[in-house]
């Protein structure tokens, strides 16, 4: 890492051979600290019962959100499980949108069908919000089969975390990826904890971007804590898959500061383990330091800028609020696209 | 019209729609280079080459989400499990994929694919290769049920279901695939929800699907010796169901039976017959019958197989007690 500004470019700063303008890391710091204010107001929400169901938090892997949508095309294809508010916030879908979804709201992403774990996003290629551990992978892959089929190059990043990787689906995915050397790239977020199992309690193979060996699909790890990380490899792995290669696996080292969802207290793990990363790893405070280092920011701009998003994410929060909740006649929407008006069950209504 | 086997045409439909539509490709086991385990896409790596025309490795839940994937992505699979005994492997895919996506999304993805293969029981392999699991999938909303029980509708069935841009399970009868009918050249398209009368009568329905509209049909012979006119009427769509020609038929005969080769409980017969309990109460003479399999996991000798199995001589006894004849 080399903290400084150039003196021939505009600024910014220079990681491993790559620049990045202060615009683009200012913008990438914003995102991060975007997602975690907007994470730590879903669990308030949470708390005062206005959000319902589950809920799967994200602070702490901030990164890896950030970090993979710097490295995508918009035409790329994303989909992830059910921790998915800060990946559809990259993307770029309409924080309003997904707080309404997350308060049930006739706004939300899908209207408020789905909930937390169901966040979706056509316009932004973005393919949910999965509920089922794993089920995304396969599906992620017959993107990646579609794009194979037109060949039109687009990319399929098709997201797991380290629980789901245990999953006979994802190996099933591994293996007609390579076979038919789709360009999909199948990332990990290995966050430590599926639930409430640690990694070694699940895994015997505690590396999991090695877990496609016997598949032929290389990996490679990433510290997840690094934005400029993030984004420089997964540029890298997205490549491998656009120029024909096949799949790729990139393991995200990371960790998820709060528990699995908001009905787990994490006891299962240490204090000083949570500090170790929360304090010494948090990868906004780190790109802040880089950034303040490179003389690209102070710490007031940035104290300010903590400001100005909390004072948003308020505000979002407000209007998704201010919502009315569904009209009860969209329950019978979007059940078929060829209703049959004939036949039993008939289309919106009962017996 | 040429007189082609079921399995022949199922194969013309597929040809036929994959030359009408380029989004339309076949993935399933075996079903390229080999052939097709049953022969039903005999010729088409030929006809269309492995772009369209794809062998899977033996992994059913992989390669139906893969077809998930795809047809959110646009395309328009057809995806064969070799048999639906396997396609229990993918039932996150289909049941909490695909059957939801399009609700999940608010309409902004959906899965218009096909799902199909053999159903039912088949002859001699005992309980894990021969069930019916119809009433499973009709079950939830958000796909559609498809069972043909005779070449032409095989042809027609398969066409619309292609065509159709909801998720279709499609499921065919391993001991049908060799029968010969008549069915129509070129393009040929029999809409979903549209149930057919396979014969007219008008002392009583017997309902039927798939392999048992055959048995139905049988029976009808064998109930016509005995002074009695039955009536039997294919749903061909399960779900959703075209309830209308059944009550009008049994308003007509004011007797039904329903015939299934899956289990009793909570089968396709229980549904058909709540419906006519439901709608047709005053039409009726005598209590909805049904003839189901028994309720045993399907045995291997060739007595107890046969036993365990609907046949043409419960569904005469059925009908004739219902018709109360002695």
């Amino acid at each position: 890492m080399t903290g400084k500004k150039t003196q021939e470019q505009a600024a910014g700063l220079t990681q491993e051979g790559r620049f990045y303008s202060a615009e683009r890391l200012h913008a990438m710091h914003g995102m991060m600290l975007y997602i975690r204010r907007f994470e730590e107001k879903a669990g308030q929400m949470y708390g005062l019962k206005k959000i319902g169901g589950f809920c799967h938090l994200c602070n702490g892997q901030e990164a890896v959100c950030v970090g993979m949508e710097e490295a995508s095309e918009s035409t790329d294809y994303m989909m992830t499980s059910y921790r998915d508010h800060g990946h559809i916030i990259a993307r770029g879908t309409e924080p309003t949108a997904v707080m309404a979804e997350l308060l049930g709201r006739a706004g939300g992403v899908v209207g408020g069908k789905g909930g937390s774990m169901h966040m979706f996003d056509v316009e932004k290629n973005f393919a949910g919000g999965n509920g089922i551990v794993g089920e995304q992978v396969p599906i992620g892959l017959g993107f990646a089969f579609a794009s194979q089929y037109r060949g039109d190059k687009r990319v399929s990043i098709t997201i797991m975390g380290d629980g789901g990787v245990n999953q006979g689906a994802v190996y099933e995915s591994f293996n007609m990826a390579a076979l038919w050397k789709l360009p999909v790239v199948f990332v990990i977020e290995n966050n430590q904890y599926a639930m409430g199992t640690s990694l070694s309690r699940a895994s015997a193979e505690t590396h999991l971007y090695k877990r496609g060996i016997s598949f032929k699909v290389p990996g490679i790890q990433v510290d997840g804590m690094d934005v400029l990380e993030v984004e420089r490899k997964m540029g890298e792995a997205i490549e491998h898959a656009r120029s024909g290669q096949g799949p790729i696996i990139v393991e995200m080292m990371t960790y998820r500061y709060r528990g699995h969802s908001m009905s787990d207290p994490a006891t299962y793990r240490t204090r000083d383990e949570v500090d170790e990363w929360r304090t010494g790893r948090d990868p906004i405070a780190r790109l802040q330091k880089q950034m303040i280092e490179a003389g690209l920011a102070t710490e007031a701009e940035f104290k300010q800028k903590d400001k100005d998003i909390k004072k948003e994410v308020v505000a979002v929060a407000k209007a998704a609020e201010a919502q009315p909740e569904p009209d009860l006649s969209v329950l019978w929407d979007d059940i078929l696209t060829d209703e049959i008006p004939n036949a039993y069950p008939y289309p919106r209504q009962v017996g | 019209m040429a007189k082609i086997t079921y399995r022949e045409a199922l194969n013309q439909a597929m040809c036929n729609e994959m030359e009408r539509d380029d989004r339309v490709f076949l993935m399933g086991e075996e079903v390229a280079e080999y052939n097709g385990a049953y022969k039903v896409s005999q010729g088409m790596l030929d006809k269309f080459g492995p772009k369209r025309v794809i062998d899977t490795p033996i992994t059913e839940l992989g390669f139906a989400g893969l077809g998930v994937g795809a047809a959110m992505a646009g395309l328009r699979p057809i995806i064969e499990f070799m048999t639906w005994n396997f396609a229990i492997l993918a039932a996150d895919q289909i049941v909490n994929a695909a059957a939801k996506m399009k609700y999940m999304t608010a309409g902004q993805y959906n899965c218009p694919m096909v799902f199909r293969g053999a159903g039912g029981a088949a002859a001699r392999v005992s309980s894990q290769h021969s069930q019916a699991f119809e009433n499973w999938y009709a079950n939830i909303p958000g796909l559609k049920v498809v069972m043909p029980s005779n070449p032409a509708d095989a042809k027609g069935l398969l066409a619309a279901s292609i065509r159709d841009n909801d998720t279709v399970i499609f499921i065919e009868n391993e001991i049908n695939y060799g029968d010969i009918g008549e069915v129509p050249e070129g393009e040929y398209i029999i809409p979903l929800g549209k149930a057919d009368i396979k014969r007219v009568g008008k002392d009583i329905t017997l309902v039927a699907h798939s392999r048992m509209t055959g048995y139905a049909l049988a029976a009808a012979e064998e109930l016509a010796k005995m002074g009695i006119d039955a009536e039997v009427v294919d749903p061909r769509t399960i779900r959703p169901l075209d309830e209308a020609t059944i009550l009008a038929s049994v308003a007509k005969t004011n007797r039904a039976v329903v015939i299934e080769e899956g289990w009793r409980f909570a089968g396709i017969g229980a549904e058909i017959s709540a419906r006519i309990m439901e709608k047709g109460f005053d039409d009726l003479d005598a209590p909805v019958a049904r003839v189901t399999g028994k309720d045993v996991p399907m045995p291997y000798a060739a007595n107890l197989e046969n036993h365990a199995l609907p046949s043409v001589a419960d569904i005469v006894e059925a009908a004739r007690v219902t018709c109360n004849r002695a």
